[in-house]
């Protein structure tokens, strides 16, 4: 997993409530069997005008002028500003995997989606919540401001805006270690193997009603 | 000793570990995996030369990807004709032959949806913690059991470790007083919760649905509200354990019997939540509000009685509230005030792992017998959950009564519900549909979708527009 320290970038304003993973990443490119390469259909509905099939070449589709990954104020987006439950829905990861893909490192938002939440953390990316206020404060800075930057400093928990002032903002901190050093979720819970064959074996003979079930059935 | 609510019971019984900040680890019962979100989870555990940690706690069946028509059916993995979709589908194959998995191929009588084959096997037992990459995973909570929906990451760390890495969720009970009115589902039910509480009225917290109404349900009508859970924001839905309960589950194939299922029942009738545990939050609806419900926007909050109107942005005057009226009514192409009977209908989609069940499918040929789908329906589709409900169904003639008024009988899988495969709803056009989200695009690109009950989606067929499922003869 990508580690994430310090990212400074243009931010983006997705000015919509509940966005769900639907919108993120339309069902067609599921399909993958790839993590990588979805940041070409993220929105894909409303970034483009067309419908978008998957393993297609993309460039030459009409693009939708009004949504506002395509104007080109935002190009190159590294903060996500969005509205509440934010990725919504299914819990498909392709959702952060297109994110991600696109270039966006954190999301600023006053609520997220609880699955959306934590698949985000798993692939290097911070989805940050703030107050209501704060994210519509920022919501007004960023459209009268071209060229409107922030820095996330996750060592530190703070958001650094372009007039100097600072945000805070909290995190776990299992997840902020896991971010901070790139850690491995698997590698870390694989430390815990001896602890987790005990707890097995005492489970297995309280409830061993769970233990027998496909053992019974021909694979 | 404390009192504990059901969910507080199954947590502990499945907590491995614990860290400071609240970050645990959950023993895994049952994985449940389909062809959509695993493939990327096996080859991570490939890459790392990991094995499953327990093989016999998985199970999977493909069911996204895969056609619905029988002439595509019979020739198996061929006969998709979408090579994306077929090369999903093989890896699927692929990966439980390697890791030796147990699969219900899309060739298996008793393949289907999996939120559906899972209980219908036994693989769902309650008290189990459950997980599948896929997040309406929560239905199998109505068998008491903890069950939500995870990433791909969560989904190779499950088969890595057999736990999972979360917090404890918060306690909220939903509890439904009283008796449904004649015509009203537990569709109803969770619609109707789902517009009191909002997507994120259940965001970070494990509902518990209780109350006379929800006891009064079936196993099946249960599931269906478990269901949907998630569109209420929360991961997880739970119903406590009842003798209907132990009932549906006796002598299913992966269910435990002789003395084990003595054993395992006198456990299973202590999953119910202590008379006074504490819930941080407390939701409480009468049933004999609850009408039919029909949603009218771009979310499953967006709901109305049969008896209502769209609503008018006019009237709204929270301006974030009107803006997301206005944005859904657009993509909608509805106007506000409109009356929910008078929106006309294109398509008819029974089915889903929200209602495709063997008592949804004869709900609604209760009501199309003998009469005639509406000639300017274009499209009307039945989708069995699974090969055992569509046999079943058969041998009752349901698909008898389907096609004679003019529904398609499909082969199961998810079908229209996501649209993954060839069954997609046109642009524009206005679907009553028996499944769970009715995003934009959630059914085909540009499509509209109006979430409903089973017996609604009957009568709206024969209609043509919505109609008061209880003012049929």
């Amino acid at each position: 997993m990508n580690k994430f320290i310090v990212e400074k970038g243009l931010v983006l304003p997705l000015d919509r409530a509940n966005v769900d993973t639907d919108f993120i990443i339309p069902k067609q490119f599921l399909k993958s069997i790839k993590r990588t390469g979805f940041g070409v259909n993220l929105f894909d509905e409303h970034r483009y005008l067309d419908k978008g099939l998957p393993d297609t070449d993309n460039s030459h589709r009409p693009i939708n002028p009004d949504f506002v990954l395509n104007q080109p104020r935002y190009k190159g987006a590294k903060v996500l500003l969005a509205k509440d439950n934010f990725g919504c829905g299914s819990s498909r990861e392709h959702a952060p995997w297109a994110l991600e893909d696109y270039g966006f490192r954190a999301i600023l938002a006053p609520s997220y989606a609880d699955i959306f939440f934590n698949n985000c953390f798993k692939n290097g990316l911070l989805p940050i919540v703030l107050d209501k206020a704060i994210i519509s404060g920022l919501f007004t800075e960023v459209e009268a401001n071209e060229g409107y930057e922030l820095e996330v400093d996750l060592e530190q928990q703070t958001i650094l805006k372009p007039d100097g002032s600072k945000i805070e903002f909290s995190v776990d901190a299992f997840r902020k270690n896991c971010l901070l050093n790139g850690l491995d979720d698997i590698g870390l819970t694989l430390e815990e193997s001896e602890t987790i064959r005990r707890f097995e074996e005492n489970w297995r003979n309280s409830a061993p009603w769970y233990f027998t079930t496909t053992s019974a059935t021909t694979i | 000793m404390s009192s504990k609510t059901l969910y507080d019971k199954i947590w502990e019984t499945h907590l491995v570990s614990e860290k400071e900040d609240g970050t645990a680890l959950i023993y895994i019962d049952r994985h449940l995996i389909h062809e959509v979100t695993s493939p990327q989870a096996f080859e991570g555990l490939r890459l790392a030369g990991r094995k499953p940690w327990r093989a016999d706690a998985n199970f999977a069946t493909p069911d996204h990807n895969i056609p619905t028509t029988t002439d595509e059916r019979k020739l198996g993995l061929e006969g998709i004709k979408d090579p994306v979709s077929k090369i999903q589908v093989r890896t699927l194959d692929d990966n439980c032959a390697e890791f030796r998995i147990f699969e219900l191929k899309m060739t298996d009588d008793r393949q289907g949806i999996v939120h559906v084959v899972g209980p219908e096997q036994g693989a769902t037992l309650p008290g189990m913690a459950i997980v599948c990459g896929d997040s309406h995973t929560s239905t199998h909570g109505a068998l008491g059991a903890l069950a939500h929906g995870i990433g791909t990451s969560e989904v190779e760390h499950v088969l890595a470790t057999q736990c999972l890495m979360q917090k404890k969720a918060k306690n909220m009970l939903v509890r439904v007083d009283g008796q449904l009115n004649t015509g009203c589902t537990a569709k109803d039910i969770v619609l109707a919760i789902i517009g009191k509480i909002g997507t994120a009225g259940g965001t970070g917290f494990t509902i518990e649905f209780g109350g006379e109404a929800i006891q009064a349900l079936s196993v099946e009508g249960r599931m269906t509200v478990c269901n949907m859970a998630i569109e209420a924001g929360a991961r997880a839905g739970l119903i406590a354990v009842d003798e209907k309960t132990l009932d549906y589950i006796k002598g299913r194939p992966f269910a435990p019997s002789g003395e084990l299922w003595e054993q395992a029942t006198q456990s299973w009738r202590g999953l119910v939540s202590d008379a006074d545990a504490a819930f941080d939050e407390v939701v409480v609806l009468k049933a004999e509000e609850i009408e039919p419900q029909v949603t009218w926007g771009t979310s499953p909050e967006m709901v109305a009685p049969i008896t209502g109107n769209v609503p008018d942005p006019a009237l709204e005057l929270d301006p974030t509230k009107r803006g997301n009226i206005l944005q859904a009514l657009e993509y909608m192409g509805l106007k506000g005030g409109t009356a929910i009977k008078d929106i006309r209908l294109d398509c008819i989609f029974i089915g889903s792992c929200t209602n495709s069940r063997i008592e949804d499918l004869r709900a609604a040929a209760e009501v199309v017998k003998g009469k005639k789908v509406a000639s300017s329906i274009e499209v009307a589709m039945v989708v069995p959950g699974s090969g055992l409900v569509k046999r079943q169904a058969e041998a009752e003639g349901l698909d008898k009564i389907f096609i004679e008024a003019g529904l398609e009988w499909r082969e199961p899988g998810c079908s229209m519900c996501l649209a993954m495969n060839a069954d997609q709803l046109g642009e524009g056009k206005h679907c009553a549909s028996t499944s769970n989200r009715n995003f934009e695009g959630r059914q085909g690109f540009g499509g509209r979708t109006h979430l409903v009950s089973p017996a609604m989606a009957a009568a709206a067929a024969i209609a043509g527009h919505f109609v008061d499922v209880r003012e049929l003869g």
